[in-house]
């Protein structure tokens, strides 16, 4: 195995050089100019302060905002520096209590029927724990409750969710979404720039 | 399960097939170029000079075997000293800590071993740098040493009395100049567009819209992490590696932004393994026979794949009992959705496990913990097949090779004759050693799972409750022990038994059988080939097939089949009885 030891050798530092240097840097530089927004982060500005990055979740509990899945991140939920699931299986009994509490939440802050049935997305915590979506039978649901928040009517609520949804891609791949931090900036009224 | 789904796993297909026909042309090209000159002729020449190695040398299966060991040993070395002195090296934005001996001697080995077993968080374990120029540059290495490996088999089967296997530094050179480097920057820059950041920033801060108060402070700001993200997922998919850039890898907005991005990616796992089947047909001289293989790898995973959509969608009585909308509809995926993304709801999710299990992937874009229990079997079992059914860049298809070799000697045993695969007689020895890759890391996964449940370290990482917790251990073991690297993610397995028996699993997964089929390759070369015969069945037809999805599946059943009605089985039972 000696005579193999020049060529593994020297192979590892060529590949680093090469696959580990230049193709990330060839990478970069072209998303730069090609990309600069997305590259960076995609991240919204107002006056040149940050006010969150379009593909990541924020979260809100307030009456007049647009409320976005439940997060498992730790130790505080949407923390972008630790992302994370809850990992709970399908018959843990902390699952259950935490839906259970979840549907129960969503059917007093909404005013629903005690027997109405909400849409999975809006009571099961997202895989990343930093979703910014929600689909928009979970995001109409809300729209009675921000529009009364608001004191605007039901109808401009739902106007600004269709603004903010993005449809399947050509119709067939992934799901109908609603981007939950794009719905409220539109429902404060705050102009956002994306420029890099 | 609903029309949509039905017809997203047509489009991922159809993808994949139909761009596996001409890249697999030109993989074939590259591995055997022939009189006519590749590319880059002359920029190879100097390089096999700094290597030190003769482009004509031939080399016998015992050099094959020795210069795949020692480049993977040296590359163990590399990356466990890089992550160790990380904190004093640059590209470290975030500042982070060396990586502590065990974990980091795991990951070294995960990556290395095209496993990507990831016992850390992206963000906050890994340095730029280390992501970058260690981690990265693995994801290529494994997948190109995994051709070569392949490359060494089909020359086996190709030549007669001959002893050379070709020269597996020509080989992973190829391999990675004209394949994995053109295709990654494509998926890079593809990635880049839909969202997915490039830079060398660690993170940007951003002010919340709507601050929150927790018991002990107020959160007014939420970290953007950023990184050379696109560049390294595009080769984690597509070299079968898996590792993410973020501890939820393919789940984070950041890392798989869009549903087009999802496509993109999961097209990119099973891109090459589908397209070596179609490089062994052109290689053997008889494009039948990787089509013939190509096809039982389809037929399993199509067979694995709509269940898993279907057990998705369903959910459980526990969510209906909650309240939840489980039907699925235009405005909602419903079902499942505990640790799924709604940018995917269930059918991308679903398609993805089986995919990522299928192959020897192992990125997840959901949490498989969090699934059904039958929606969990299936790519827990995918993974215990040995990771044939597409399987990990190279080594899925020499994986698949040894089993065609056990079907034509279970069909020989049958008919009375011997066995024969593209004209070479199937003899003890060559039984022997496909026993042995077959066996050993099946063994590994099952006594490791019993070794962890009987220690109170390997007891203490599992998470959640009841037959759950032992489908964690039972997935951590199936999962290293193949070269899968995705996870139960809720088992904490960043502890000393853990780091050091799943290290132990994919070096054995790995090599244990990357030398028996170099073995088997140096075998074969030195036969003479027989003329088709009466008695010879033809290994290009359905019969073919049926026979070598039979025993795929039949092998797997019978090993497994114990361990997963402790596990999953047992789990869907208690959901079917109602009791907790």
């Amino acid at each position: 195995m000696r005579e193999q030891l020049r060529p593994a050798v020297v192979l590892l530092a060529l590949m680093t050089l090469v696959t580990g240097a230049i193709y990330p840097a060839l990478v970069t530089g072209i998303a730069r100019l090609a990309f600069p927004w997305q590259a960076t982060g995609s991240v919204l500005t107002v006056g040149g302060r940050a006010v969150g990055s379009a593909l990541l979740g924020q979260p809100f509990s307030g009456d007049r905002h647009l409320i976005g899945r439940p997060s498992a991140t730790g130790p505080v939920p949407y923390n972008g520096a630790s992302s994370s699931g809850s990992n709970l299986g399908p018959v843990n009994p902390a699952l259950d209590s935490l839906v259970r509490a979840r549907v129960a939440l969503v059917r007093a802050r909404e005013g629903l029927a005690p027997d109405a049935r909400i849409p999975a997305d809006l009571v099961t915590a997202s895989g990343s724990g930093l979703d910014p979506h929600l689909s928009p039978a979970a995001a109409a649901l809300q729209a009675p409750r921000i529009a009364r928040a608001r004191g605007i009517p039901v109808d401009s609520v739902l106007g600004i969710l269709r603004r903010a949804e993005a449809p399947r891609w050509l119709g067939l791949v992934g799901e109908r979404r609603v981007t939950v931090l794009r719905a409220n900036l539109l429902l404060d009224g705050t102009v956002v720039q994306t420029s890099p | 399960m609903t029309a949509h789904a039905l017809a997203e796993y047509a489009l991922v297909m159809a993808l994949v097939l139909g761009l596996a026909v001409p890249i697999g042309a030109w993989i074939a090209r590259v591995l055997e170029p022939g009189e006519r000159p590749l590319p880059l002729a002359a920029l190879e020449r100097p390089l096999y000079r700094l290597l030190g190695t003769d482009p004509a040398d031939d080399m016998p299966w015992p050099r094959v075997a020795g210069a795949v060991l020692v480049l993977s040993l040296a590359g163990v070395v590399l990356l466990y000293a890089l992550q160790r002195l990380q904190g004093a090296l640059p590209l470290n934005p975030a500042r982070l800590a060396g990586v502590p001996p065990l974990l980091a001697l795991n990951t070294a080995t995960s990556f290395v071993t095209n496993t990507n077993w990831q016992a850390y968080g992206g963000e906050t374990t890994m340095s730029v740098l280390t992501q970058m120029t260690g981690l990265a540059v693995q994801n290529f290495l494994s997948a190109a040493v995994g051709i070569a490996v392949l490359a060494a088999l089909v020359r086996g089967l190709v030549r007669r009395n001959a002893r050379g296997l070709g020269n597996p530094w020509v080989d992973t050179v190829r391999v990675t100049l004209y394949v994995l480097l053109p295709l990654s920057l494509v998926v890079a820059l593809l990635l880049a567009w839909q969202g997915v950041p490039q830079t060398l920033d660690a993170a940007r801060e951003a002010t919340l819209v709507e601050p929150f108060r927790t018991d002990s402070a107020t959160v007014t700001s939420q970290v953007v992490p950023l990184g050379p993200v696109a560049s390294q997922v595009a080769i984690k998919q597509l070299g079968t590696n898996g590792g993410g850039f973020f501890n939820v890898n393919s789940a984070h907005p950041l890392e798989n932004p869009t549903p087009l991005s999802n496509l993109v990616q999961v097209v990119s796992i099973i891109l090459i393994p589908a397209a070596l089947c179609v490089t062994f047909g052109h290689l053997v001289g008889d494009r039948r026979q990787g089509y013939a293989i190509l096809a039982a790898m389809t037929v399993i995973h199509a067979a694995t794949t709509l269940p898993t959509i279907a057990a998705e969608q369903a959910a459980t009585p526990v969510l209906a009992a909650a309240g939840v909308a489980i039907t699925p509809g235009d405005d909602a995926p419903n079902g499942n959705m505990e640790g799924k993304e709604a940018r995917f709801g269930i059918a991308s999710s679903a398609i993805w496990a089986t995919t990522t299990t299928a192959a020897s992937n192992g990125s997840v874009n959901a949490m498989h913990d969090s699934f059904t229990p039958l929606g969990g079997l299936v790519p827990l079992w995918l993974m215990q097949l040995g990771e044939v059914v597409f399987g990990g860049v190279g080594s899925g298809l020499y994986g698949m090779l040894v089993f065609a070799i056990l079907a034509v000697f279970l069909a020989g045993l049958m008919v009375g004759r011997t066995p024969e695969y593209l004209g070479k007689k199937i003899e003890a020895r060559e039984v022997k050693l496909a026993a042995l890759v077959v066996l050993v890391p099946s063994a590994f996964v099952l006594l490791g799972t019993a070794a962890s449940l009987l220690t109170a370290s390997g007891r203490a990482g599992i998470f959640n409750p009841g037959p759950h917790g032992f489908s964690e251990v039972l997935y951590a073991l199936s999962s290293a022990a193949n070269n899968n690297g995705s996870a139960f993610g809720g088992l904490g397995a960043n502890s000393d038994w853990y780091n050091v028996l799943l290290g132990f699993a994919m070096w054995i997964g790995r090599f244990w059988v990357i030398v028996p089929v170099l073995a088997l390759a140096g075998s074969l070369a030195a036969r003479t080939p027989v003329a088709p015969g009466p008695g010879t069945l033809p290994t290009h037809g359905p019969i073919f097939v049926v026979l070598l999805v039979g025993t795929v599946l039949l092998v797997g059943a019978l090993t497994f089949l114990p361990a997963l009605a402790l596990g999953p089985i047992a789990e869907q039972l208690q959901l079917v009885a109602g009791g907790r």
